[in-house]
């Protein structure tokens, strides 16, 4: 307890390892905060689940944040429904056929054209289906009709995909045509003000009803942006966080501790069994992680938890035996191992009782340097087109965004946001591993 | 066989295989190079000799530590060099062993209580309030009181005196009938050993155990032990009862390391002092004849660094016996002659 409150004392004094402590625990929070806040099932779903959960997002849409830059000032996403806002509808009664209007308002006042817009509407009816007509109503009162035509019961209405509607706006696609200044030439360039759209419905029974839904969708979305899915990249960044803390954190230990355990029997059993443990050490030496992974991600699994085993399989004969080895055999040569003998303790109980424990404390900045790179691996595998099928990751996301060109299309959030996690991952593992080494290394303790 | 002894040492080789790259072998150390005693219950055996007369290595190859080459150990008549693992661990328990260096000998992330629950856990102790009272029982024997003030300290935390009993307590916790002490003082603050020392006699007495008592001492070796064997070069060149080593040594190695001792002008006078003149000898390739013949000061030409002494009774008689070419007829004849 002393001893832990001495080092404690000692880390303080290295304000990098706290800056590296306070992001541990910030990356330790907002995986707990991640894990409760978006159970994982339903983060999978999410992250799986296809375009239609996520159909009133924009694709490729920068973060909202992005607006706080000054000068700055693009659309982010609206959606405008009739639903939930009685004052937007009336209804007619025309003896046996009923007449809906819907208006809904749009009030407009950014610099940039929105990305994308659709209307979605959503009939109730018997028999015949719905006839409706929608009217967009410029702030300089000019209308333009969208629609024209009968509905099922759900009906999306993609208007940046109307070719038709698009050469009536003078080759404008629908998201610039409806919203670009007439009086300009050139560059289209927006018109604020307050826009509205119309919807007029034919219904042929009284108890018919009918639902409008306008999503103008935004260059800005979120706090993350999205993909070219649709989805919101706030779920694999946060998600991201505890995959990589775990994998990072499972892997070191598994690779230390076996790596650990593997030297100190070699040591203490000596003979064939180091020389064994020595000889494999070598060959691992200089056969190539990556290439092994890849094709065990190729051939065989992409599960997470397969390559993190074949991880900490790879690990177990890695450098660091070398230097465990120096060290267990300075150990194994203690009085109080000798002792433990005399009273007749077994080998095992002397290699894991004995000599490990030992060994371990001095061994903790090594294990806490080893989780980014062990982070960075993953991401690698995953930019390589190897990641986990299933979970959300940061590599993932960068590995979407370059098979889309995120760089060369402009997305540089889609690039920035997962790599500053990584970073900031690695830095402060590293930030701290710096610290405890200088503590933990300069005498090796009285080993 | 001598069926009251606790230990019967006979005729003791340990050597260790040199090997040069790993795998040529070079020769062997002959640490221990046939040694004979036996040890009875209640009794102290010390012995002493010079850095790398092979003391250490005996005494580890009494506990088991190393196999011996050949030779016999039987302890309480049961063959110690025959034993299998189940037999050895059974020998463990009735065996303690208090080392030189008592922060070495004590794990360093252990506490009291761990470092004295574990002999306990090893042989089979399951139950732990036996645990405890055992435990409690061992530390009031090395007079560690209170207990409670201990039982959650840390090696580090512990002072020299303290920790050798400690290395005491958990070396009788398992009712042991002997200890081997491989130099349980010489580390610690002269002002501590007399206390170590009347320690152990006092749990001697009150256990009957036998002890091996290895030491540099030879100021306070005949006030702690009752017979001494003198080592040298792996062997052991001189055997008597205590007091009559130390007030008649006969072999000549035995007279210059207590002439050494007794010099007014030596500054350090329980410190062994070397013996003049010359090395001790090398184990690898030892001199031929009396390993003692190169720095003997009374050697016997043409016997001496041909053929390798016999042990031999002494004119002192009751024991006192030497590996010495003096006390033998043929050396006595030969020195006639040259006279
Ligand atoms: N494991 C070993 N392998 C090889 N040689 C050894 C080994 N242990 C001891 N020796 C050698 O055996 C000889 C006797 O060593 P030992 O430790 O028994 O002497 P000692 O009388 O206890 O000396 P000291 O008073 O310094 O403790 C030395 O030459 C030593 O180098
Ligand atoms: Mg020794």
């Amino acid at each position: 307890m002393n001893s832990v409150l001495k080092r404690w004392a000692e880390i303080r004094r290295y304000p990098s390892a706290i800056a590296g402590m306070m992001i541990i625990l910030a990356l330790v929070a907002l995986s707990v905060y991640t894990v409760f806040a978006i159970p994982y099932r339903q983060a999978i779903q999410l992250w799986r689940g296809g375009e239609n959960l996520w159909i009133e997002n924009p694709r490729n849409a920068a973060p909202a944040w992005f607006n706080l830059f000054p000068g700055i000032n693009l659309p982010t996403t609206m959606v405008i429904e009739s639903q939930g806002s009685p004052e937007r509808k009336a209804a007619l009664d025309l003896d046996g056929l009923k007449e809906v209007r819907i208006e809904l308002p749009v009030s407009f006042t950014f610099d940039g054209f929105p990305k994308e817009i659709s209307l979605f509407l959503s009939a109730r009816y018997q028999t015949a289906d719905p006839y409706i007509t929608a009217t967009w109503i410029t702030p300089d009162g000019r209308e333009i009709v969208l629609a024209d035509q009968s509905i099922k019961r759900e009906a999306s209405i993609r208007l940046s995909q109307d070719t038709r509607l698009e050469r009536r706006l003078r080759g404008l696609s629908a998201e610039i045509g409806l919203f670009a200044d007439p009086n300009r030439q050139g560059e289209p360039v927006p018109l604020k003000g307050e826009y509205r759209l119309v919807v007029d419905a034919l219904l042929f029974a009284p108890g018919d009803d009918l639902d409008a839904k306008l999503v103008v969708y935004g260059q800005l979305h979120g706090l993350a942006g999205t993909d070219h899915r649709r989805r919101d990249l706030t779920i694999p960044l946060l998600w991201g966080a505890p995959i990589a803390l775990a994998f990072g954190f499972l892997a070191a230990i598994g690779s230390t501790l076996s790596t650990m355990i593997i030297a100190a029997a070699g040591v203490w059993w000596g003979r064939w069994v180091d020389a064994l443990i020595q000889r494999i050490t070598e060959v691992n030496l200089i056969l190539p992680v990556l290439p092994i992974l890849i094709m065990v991600g190729t051939m065989y699994s992409r599960s997470i938890w397969v390559i993190l085993n074949v991880v900490i399989l790879l690990g177990i004969f890695s450098g660091g035996i070398k230097t465990y080895r120096a060290i267990f055999l300075q150990v194994k040569e203690s009085p109080y191992i000798e002792a433990a003998r005399a009273y007749g303790a077994s080998s095992l109980r002397i290699i894991f009782r004995y000599m490990i424990p030992r060994v371990a404390p001095i061994l903790v900045p090594q294990f806490v340097a080893l989780i980014p790179s062990y982070v960075f691996l993953e991401a690698t595998l995953a930019v390589l087109g190897l990641g986990d099928p299933i979970l959300p990751t940061w590599g993932k996301v960068l590995d979407d965004a370059y098979t889309n060109g995120a760089i060369y299309r402009g997305y540089f959030y889609w690039v920035l946001l997962p790599s500053a996690l990584l970073i900031t991952t690695g830095l402060g593992f590293s930030m701290v591993g710096f610290a405890l080494d200088r503590i933990f290394n300069p005498r090796l303790r009285g080993l | 066989m001598d069926t009251d002894a606790l230990l019967q040492v006979k005729d003791l080789y340990t050597w260790f295989e040199l090997r040069r790259w790993g795998f040529a072998r070079v020769g062997y150390v002959r640490a221990v190079d046939g040694v004979s005693f036996e040890l009875y219950p209640g009794e102290t055996v010390a012995v002493v000799g010079e850095s790398g007369s092979g003391k250490s290595t005996l005494a580890k190859t009494i506990l088991g530590l190393y196999r011996p080459t050949r030779g016999e150990i039987y302890f309480a008549g049961k063959p110690v060099h025959q034993m299998k693992a189940a037999g050895l661990k059974e020998y463990r328990a009735k065996v303690g062993y208090v080392q030189q260096d008592p922060f070495g000998a004590l794990p360093p992330f252990m506490n009291v209580r761990r470092i004295l629950e574990e002999p306990l856990i090893v042989h089979g102790v399951r139950d732990r309030v036996e645990r405890e009272q055992r435990i409690h029982r061992a530390l009031e024997d090395v007079k560690l009181v209170p207990v409670e003030d201990y039982l959650s300290k840390f090696p580090h935390q512990l002072s020299g005196g303290q920790q050798q009993r400690l290395v005491i307590a958990r070396a009788i916790l398992l009712e042991p009938r002997m200890i081997v002490a491989d130099e349980p003082v010489s580390m610690l603050d002269v002002s501590v050993r007399v206390e170590i020392l009347e320690l152990l006699r006092k749990i001697q007495q009150e256990y009957n155990l036998g002890i091996i008592y290895i030491t540099h001492d030879l100021s306070t070796v005949r006030h702690f032990s009752h017979r001494i064997l003198v080592m040298y070069g792996g062997k052991v060149v001189e055997r008597a009862r205590a007091r009559d080593l130390v007030r008649n040594p006969q072999h000549p190695y035995t007279q210059a390391l207590l002439a050494a001792l007794s010099d007014p002008r030596a500054e350090n006078a329980h410190t062994l002092k070397p013996v003049p003149p010359g090395e001790p000898p090398s184990l690898l390739n030892p001199p031929p004849g009396c390993r003692f013949h190169p720095r003997c000061p009374v050697r016997i030409e043409g016997l001496c660094e041909r053929e390798a002494p016999p042990e031999v009774e002494t004119p002192q008689g009751a024991g006192h016996k030497a590996l010495c070419w003096l006390y033998h007829e043929r050396g006595e004849k030969k020195e006639e002659v040259a006279m």
